[in-house]
């Protein structure tokens, strides 16, 4: 298995080539009067139709790393891993009733990020700061992950080191850096439809090579033993439902698929997104099923790294040059979620930390100043963080990060539908679940299925048993499940001791109608009375003060 | 954040309690005039019709059985990507039942570039 393999490497280094191109492109695609604007930086105009937001969001949400870990799973554990599936399918109708309620009060308030509008709605710069913060902390590990998705790549075609990802990076940055989220806008035409094509390949030619799908799902079997495995054993059935559910909250409330939302032009485009979006639903649950054609096909994993699964399965089943289409399909996928994650990391940091704690009279151009360089040095924290820490810290924190981001859930999601909690009880629900669910991590051990020995005694997986909570029961569930349960508990009871206590709830700076806005509606900045959040509009805006002040 | 200040707070932040869900608490003649035809949009009945596409997906004993099989794959694998129809049905209706416009790319069409740009 040793050696580069040349036509795969020249294959993937032309898809690479063409996507560079235009990520640079990308900044004088539909081009604005002034990039320098958060608006235009940060959501790209907020002017995105049907078809852009459809390959945006998909190339958001459906990372190379899911493309990478999901059939990894299949191999690994069975059934289980299929969770993803149900995960992704419950997703969009929560969108649907969700966040098309924040596009249209970011629209009209102008909010860049989901922290804008909680700073706004209950008038809480701490509750804003902690949104933000909870946002940052959880993207950064997902950035991390996808350069495990193209280190995965680039190790089935030989290429060893660390040097090639760092190339690969760097080049990404900079055309972010350049572009905003015109650029992977624009590249996610690219990634969706190489995605697409090396699935529909490898859904017909893969099967057909091992004797059909008969034999695929026997061998699984065979891997795993009739009771469990290829179906789910009877203790994971609520961890899988939960997982899925819990998943699916988090995933809208991360930055990311916030922005990809903000940025489409009005509610019709985002409902219609979401009967489009399933499509990818369905590839990923197609892909799923490599994991166990890898199994059928006898692959093995390259250096024990179980991610590369995959890979390793395109490469034995497709002829070199194919093989190479699906690599660049995967590396692709890494670099398009990624720009949208540092782009969501740094709006935050910009608006709701540089603005809000460092320069409060920033303008418009400083924001956008700002935010670029904030995404730079997002993604090489990223780097830096698997270079020179174990690549294992990312897949811990990325775990974390999916039970922490839904602490923000009552300050947010329920937050576009009543304002009854109060803002305090909120930060006090937001520390509760947050120490819950470090908690219950921190004690969840994984141990090896088939010796009962222990591998890992911390952070081991988000399978809590609930056992631990003294029920009489094998049964696992999922821990950020339990973890915003006790979060909105402690919210609502604080809440009326609050009450009781008359502390001050604070100025809702949104009204009702903001909720039901659309494209064509007034926005807070075309009005001539200012009551909103936008910046002011005095003489700062072209002072020469550089965007030095990172901090 | 001195805002709030016009004429046309919200009642929302009059705090005390009153915890009004998501919607018809505007008593106010302003709030009337403008989001008469939203608000029919966002509170649509037709949203009920997304529920099932959330909640089935969720009742694993529903799905956790080998029989019947399709083409050699375990029920498991292909009802749950039959799901996905499910999804895509419910919300094709109710984006059908509650949009606002014929084409939300009526006023420039998507990929062409420069075209798509209409200042506000």
């Amino acid at each position: 298995m040793d050696g580069i393999k040349t036509t795969e490497l020249v294959v993937f280094i032309f898809f690479f080539l063409l996507v560079t191109v235009l990520g640079f492109y990308a900044a004088r695609w539909r081009r604005p009067d002034d990039l320098l604007h958060l608006d235009e930086w940060g959501l790209g105009g907020r002017n995105f139709g049907s078809w852009v937001t459809w390959f945006l969001v998909g190339g958001d949400l459906y990372t190379a790393y899911t493309f990478v870990a999901v059939p990894a799973l299949m191999f690994g554990a069975g059934a289980a891993g299929f969770f993803a599936v149900p995960y992704t399918i419950i997703l969009y109708p929560i969108f649907f009733l969700i966040l098309i309620r924040l596009w249209s009060v970011s629209h009209v308030r102008g909010y860049v990020t989901p922290a804008d509008f909680v700073r706004a709605r209950w008038d809480s710069p701490t509750l804003a700061l902690l949104v933000a913060i909870t946002g940052i902390v959880a993207t950064m590990p997902y950035i991390a992950l996808q350069l495990i998705g193209i280190e995965a790549v680039l190790k089935t075609m030989g290429v060893e080191g660390e040097i090639p990802i760092v190339v690969a990076f760097v080049i990404l940055a900079l055309y972010t850096y350049s572009s905003g989220l015109r650029a992977p806008a624009l590249i996610a035409f690219v990634k969706d439809t190489l995605i697409y094509l090396t699935i529909i390949v490898a859904i017909i030619v893969i099967p057909s090579k091992l004797g059909g799908w008969d034999v695929i799902f026997g061998a699984a079997e065979e891997k795993f033993g009739s009771g469990s495995g290829v179906l789910l054993p009877a203790t994971g059935q609520l961890q899988y439902a939960t997982l899925a559910l819990g998943s699916a909250l988090a995933l809208f409330l991360y930055p990311h698929s916030i922005t990809g939302v903000l940025a489409s032009k009005n509610r019709d485009v985002i409902k219609r997104n979401m009967s489009a979006l399933p499509a990818y639903s369905l590839a990923l649950g197609l892909l799923a099923l490599l994991g166990f054609m890898a199994i059928a096909a006898g692959t093995t994993p390259i250096g024990g790294d179980g991610n590369t699964i995959v890979p390793a399965l395109l490469e034995s089943q497709f002829p070199d040059w194919f093989a190479g289409v699906a690599f660049a399909a995967i590396g692709i996928g890494a670099l398009v979620p990624a720009a949208i994650m540092s782009i969501a990391a740094a709006n935050l940091f910009t608006r709701n930390i540089y603005k809000e704690y460092i320069r409060k009279d920033a303008s418009s151009r400083d924001e956008a100043k700002v935010a670029k360089i904030a995404s730079l040095v997002v993604k090489l924290g990223a780097l830096a963080v698997i270079i020179f820490i174990d690549p294992q810290f990312s897949i811990d924190l990325q775990l974390i990060g999916g039970v922490i981001i839904l602490q923000t859930l009552p300050a947010l999601a329920i937050g576009l539908f009543t304002r009854w909690f109060h803002r305090w009880a909120l930060i006090a629900g937001w520390v509760a679940g947050m120490g819950i669910g470090m908690l219950m991590l921190y004690n969840i051990a994984r141990i090896d299925p088939a010796t009962g020995e222990v591998i890992r005694a911390h952070f081991g997986g988000s399978a809590f048993a609930l056992s631990k909570l003294g029920f009489d029961t094998p049964t696992t569930i999922y821990t950020g499940f339990v973890a915003i349960g006790v979060n909105l508990l402690v919210t609502v009871i604080a809440t009326f001791i609050l009450r009781a206590m008359n502390q001050p709830e604070g100025t809702d700076s949104t009204r009702l109608e903001d909720y039901f806005a659309d494209e064509d509606d007034p926005r807070v900045q075309d009005l001539p009375l200012d009551i909103g959040e936008p910046e002011p509009v005095a003489g700062g805006a072209g002072r020469p003060r550089g965007p030095d002040p990172v901090t | 954040m001195a805002e709030d200040s016009s004429g046309e707070t919200s009642a929302l932040s009059t705090g005390g309690g009153n915890g009004h869900v998501g919607g018809e608490t505007g008593d106010r003649t302003d709030r009337r005039r403008k989001s008469d035809r939203q608000q029919s949009n966002d509170r649509s009945a037709w949203n009920w019709l997304l529920l099932p596409a959330i909640v089935i997906p969720l009742l694993v004993p529903l799905y956790n059985r080998v029989e019947p099989t399709l083409f050699g794959w375990p029920f498991f694998y292909w009802g749950q990507l039959a799901f996905i129809a499910l999804g895509v049905a419910t919300t094709s209706v109710v984006y059908q039942k509650t949009k606002t416009r014929k084409n939300p790319d009526a006023r420039s069409r998507p990929g062409s570039g420069t075209a798509e740009r209409t200042g506000r």
